[in-house]
């Protein structure tokens, strides 16, 4: 009697085995089948400017197979970076993106720390106030901005308009509030006693912010400054809007404005440009993976 | 009785010294952190609330900003069709792109999240590359994908015998194309939110409804949707802020052409208030961003203290 | 080295009395240890002491000066805290030396003073580590380094241990004594743990509800409780209380239990209860070693009576038995052989030389 219902039991216990691990084989095709399918369309267009970037623009006009180079060349990139302009587009945007960056955490630490740690009147709301400054966006703003810039010229004889600079008082806008933002969220996670335990060891407000919090929330840091890069390198409303001239452009307005000259595009050297300005934010991007997705993550995790 | 009259008279001394030198520390250190905060202060204040309210002012004046006008941006604005075009794509645009952004991030996020833990990184490396890339820079490269004569995608497709499509040169075909660079460029960043969401998800509670007999159907709406509404909801309604708000795509793709049909709200005040140096008219058309952003952060903002108070 | 003083020291969160004036003398190279149930005021207490909270009302004395206003770090203190606190980023020895590295004390007196305190503690092959690759039994021990090295006047621990399992927390009690009897500094030391309150005070403080319920040594507040909160705080398993009024029989005075239960006072405990009016309800507190079971020959004071135990829990030198009286739970402590099992009836002895009269209303022990 035992045997016969455990004979009888094993097969479908067995089937139903065989059953579960095959539709978890199938699931596991799938995901790579469509995995593979996204990878494609994320990576068309990046991959579709290396390969413009390395064709003549005589193959170009050709119209061959677009997604071939046939004649690689590199007299697009030799061509870019022998010129005086795109140099000053680069060099432009390199000098903003670092003072933006030195300048946003110069703010943003020091009132993150004071946020998350000196309850003071007001502070609960305060904070609120950046995370809502977060979201107000460029577009919002460059129209007031651009007119309040002129006045100020006006009035002053300082003229913002049309010179590089301007950037350092405008990216700040929109880098400050979110590194407020994720570096509150990064202090407030240090527990209370390392302070209180700096205080005791007699560190002054600014040395616990110096030698126990920014050391401790160094990821944070990081993680803030490469937003804070990323943005400034990346902001294309405020230079179109602010700037003009062409010595005083940056990356992304520089390259669609000279070299897109009336209705010829050079798209050989035009997607030559567009992956050189796409290079700092993804090397940055492969050697920091990890901060890059903690700060982007940190704005709705945190707080 | 000296003493009697002396230990009041030093409890009081001692009362008093001891208040107003606590006084004198806390408003020290909360000088300290105002000092701190200033900077932030200054910035917002300057750089954000002044034009903000700036803008109202300068929507109240007539072109050459001489004059006060009133409503009257706003009444010529809404005599406008190219306005009710605006408003109509500005909604398609953010609704279309945010829905299909979310549902794509989420699938994505699925798959990422299935495939064995060691190959993650990879993957999940890859599919973010369209969000780190400057838009500005990589609506370039699409703006050559759907160039004219030389598209590359136009040229694939002849082989299918499809085509050739208009990618930009059509309304519709505009709008489809504004809108897939958006998706292009924003679904890996829900895709990034959704998986540290899933990640969260304890896997017991997968397992407690796998003997409960729930199927991957029913787990993931029973368990996974519910354990992720909140990441899900503050991503959409932030997504949506800057969707509704975008500018660079559209300004690079189409500029707002055919005929005004791809303009949203960011790129058409850009073109009225900057290239047609129209100022208030521009800062009017600017503000009827205001609204859909205001009710946006404040479901964001009761999302995040709802996600405070439960830790 | 000081005496630390409290006088009439009040906290006041918005409408909240956390501290409820407090008066503490703390003599020079004592040890005290603060204890009470979570939410008594015990921590606040300690971190007003160290400056991290400001008082309402009164005052703070370390060394005989009023520190009221001032900051924690012109204290002398040290402070070694639940979670350690020590900074993760510098290794045992930085963070050792950080407070002295503030006050730019010269490398070489910081470097023998790391030592020295690394000596003390055991941790010397740990001071280049990081407090990431430590055990907490270690980094237990590089927290109180780092309160050794300053030398303060006084040292204060905030329920240093409870972070702790069972075993090691024994282990570093015994740790923590022996430190305190090499550098003799005055300790102030918080716990909820009445083991470890006994096991390490010189005197002891029992807080509840803001305020000093007593103050004493070990034996004082064991022996001697002044009210049923300290009587049944102190000790494991708690003292037992069991409902009872005054009786004077066949002229001489009782404690009446139940209608069947009445035990004769000894002459001493009789005297000393003489005044209480009879009328009085009244608690009998008995702790549950002097609940035992009943031999052949009963000494003075001592008093049997009949029961059926509820519960039996064998612990290997000894048996606690559980049974009912009066609808109390009362606990027994009887040796191993006496036959005490669930259910079953035991002849039990009550020794009233050390018993507890208290009354029911007041907690107030007579």
């Amino acid at each position: 009697m035992t045997t016969v219902t455990v004979d009888k039991a094993a097969p479908t216990r067995k089937v139903k085995y065989g059953s579960m691990s095959r539709d978890r084989a199938w699931a596991l095709r799938w995901s790579y089948f469509f995995l593979v399918i996204f990878a494609i369309f994320s990576l068309t267009p990046p991959i579709y400017m290396l390969i413009t970037s390395l064709k003549s623009s005589a193959e170009i006009s050709a119209a061959t197979n677009p997604w071939w180079v046939f004649h690689p060349t590199l007299e697009n990139y030799v061509g870019l970076l022998t010129s005086n302009q795109f140099l000053r587009f680069f060099w432009n945007s390199a000098i903003v993106s670092i003072f933006v960056v030195t300048i946003t955490m110069l703010i943003s630490v020091p009132a993150a720390f004071a946020l998350a740690r000196m309850r003071f009147w007001g502070s609960a709301t305060l904070a609120t106030g950046v995370f809502l400054t977060y979201l107000i966006p460029e577009t919002l703003l460059f129209i007031p901005l651009f007119k309040m810039f002129a006045v100020i010229g006006d009035w002053t004889g300082i003229q913002l308009i049309n010179r590089w600079y301007v950037l350092l008082i405008l990216y700040p806008t929109l880098t400050v509030p979110f590194c407020t933002w994720i570096m509150i969220g990064y202090f407030a996670s240090i527990p209370k006693e390392l302070d209180e335990a700096a205080v005791i060891d007699g560190a002054s407000w600014l040395q616990t912010l110096t030698r126990i919090f920014i050391p401790v929330a160094f990821p944070g840091i990081i993680a803030a400054t490469i937003f804070a890069f990323t943005v400034s390198w990346a902001q294309f409303l405020y230079p179109l809007v602010f700037t003009t001239s062409t010595d005083q452009l940056v990356m992304p307005v520089g390259i669609i404005t000279s070299l897109i000259k009336g209705d010829v595009f050079n798209w050989g050297q035009i997607m030559t440009g567009a992956l050189l300005g796409a290079a700092p934010p993804l090397i940055i991007y492969a050697f920091l993976m990890d901060y890059y997705i903690a700060g982007l993550t940190a704005g709705a995790t945190k707080g | 009785m000296a003493d009697v009259a002396l230990q009041p008279n030093r409890g009081a001394a001692q009362a008093a010294r001891k208040r107003s030198s606590l006084h004198k520390m806390l408003k020290r250190k909360s000088t300290v952190a105002f000092l701190m905060t200033l900077p932030l202060i200054l910035l917002i204040a300057t750089l954000v609330i002044y034009p903000a309210f700036y803008a109202l002012h300068l929507a109240t004046l007539n072109k050459s900003m001489q004059r006060f006008v009133g409503l009257s941006n706003f009444e010529f604005l809404f005599r406008r069709e190219t306005f009710w075009l605006v408003v109509k794509q500005s909604c398609i645009f953010a609704i279309t792109a945010v829905v299909f952004k979310a549902l794509l991030g989420f699938i994505i996020a699925h798959f990422v999240h299935n495939i064995p833990a060691k190959g993650q990184r990879k993957w999940r490396g890859m599919l973010l590359v369209p969000w780190v890339i400057p838009p500005a820079m990589s609506t370039l490269a699409w703006l050559w994908l759907f160039d004219p004569s030389y598209s590359a995608f136009n040229y694939t497709l002849s082989f299918f015998g499809i085509g050739p499509i208009p990618w930009t040169g059509d309304a519709m075909w505009a709008r489809f194309s504004v809108i897939l660079v958006n998706i292009w460029v924003g679904a890996p960043f829900f895709m990034i939110m959704y998986l540290a969401a899933l990640k969260s998800v304890p896997e017991q509670l997968y397992e407690a409804a796998a003997i409960d007999g729930a199927n991957w159907w029913q787990r993931i709406w029973y368990v996974t949707l519910p354990m992720m509404r909140n990441i899900i909801a503050i991503t959409t309604l932030f997504s949506l802020i800057v969707t509704f708000a975008n500018f660079d795509i559209v300004r690079i793709l189409t500029a707002g052409g055919p005929l005004d049909h791809t303009h949203i709200f960011a790129t058409w005040a850009f073109r009225i208030g900057i290239e047609g140096s129209d100022i208030p008219l521009g800062a009017s058309v600017s503000l009827f961003m205001v609204p859909i952003l205001a009710i946006a952060a404040i479901f964001i903002l009761r999302d995040i203290n709802k996600r405070g108070n439960e830790a | 080295m000081a005496d630390v003083t409290l006088r009439k020291v009040v906290k006041r969160y918005d409408e909240v009395e956390a501290v409820r004036g407090i008066d503490l003398d703390i003599a020079d190279h004592e040890f005290v240890v603060l204890v009470g149930p979570s939410g008594c005021g015990k921590s606040t207490t300690l971190r007003m002491i160290a400056g991290l909270e400001d008082i309402s009302d009164g005052d703070i004395m370390i060394g005989g000066d009023i520190v009221n206003d001032v900051p924690p770090k012109d204290r002398d203190i040290a402070m070694v805290f639940q979670n350690y606190a020590l900074y993760p980023h510098m290794t045992v020895a930085e963070n050792m030396s950080f407070g002295l590295r503030l006050k730019r004390y010269p490398k070489a007196e910081i470097k023998s003073r790391i030592d020295e305190a690394a000596r003390m503690l055991d941790i010397v092959e740990l001071v280049d580590r990081k407090p990431k690759q430590l055990s907490g039994g270690q980094r237990q021990r590089v927290a109180m380094g780092r309160a050794i090295v300053r030398n303060p006047k006084v040292f204060l621990f905030d329920e240093p241990l409870s972070n702790l399992d069972a075993k090691l927390r024994v282990q570093m009690r015994i740790e923590i004594k022996k430190v305190h009897q090499k550098v003799r500094t005055t300790t102030v030391y918080v716990t909820h743990d009445q083991v470890e309150a006994m096991t390490l005070a010189d005197r002891v403080v029992v807080m509840n509800h803001g305020r000093i319920e007593q103050i004493g040594t070990p034996n004082e507040l064991y022996h001697k409780p002044a009210t049923k909160f300290v009587a049944s705080f102190i000790g494991s398993p708690a003292m037992n209380f069991v409902p009872c009024r005054l009786e004077d029989l066949a002229g001489k005075l009782h404690v009446r239990l139940t209608d069947r239960i009445a035990f004769p006072l000894p002459p001493a405990r009789a005297a000393r209860y003489q005044g209480i009016p009879r009328t009085d309800k009244l608690l009998l507190g008995l702790r549950p070693e002097h609940i035992t079971e009943a031999r052949p020959h009963l000494a003075p004071g001592v008093e049997a009576f009949d029961t059926v135990l509820d519960v039996t829990e064998p612990m290997g030198m000894e048996t606690l038995i559980y049974f009912t009286l009066e609808g109390s739970q009362v606990c027994g402590r009887v040796n191993p052989n006496a036959g005490a099992e669930d259910g079953a009836p035991l002849r039990l002895a009550v020794d009233l030389n050390n018993m507890h009269l208290l009354n029911e209303v007041t907690g107030v022990v007579l």
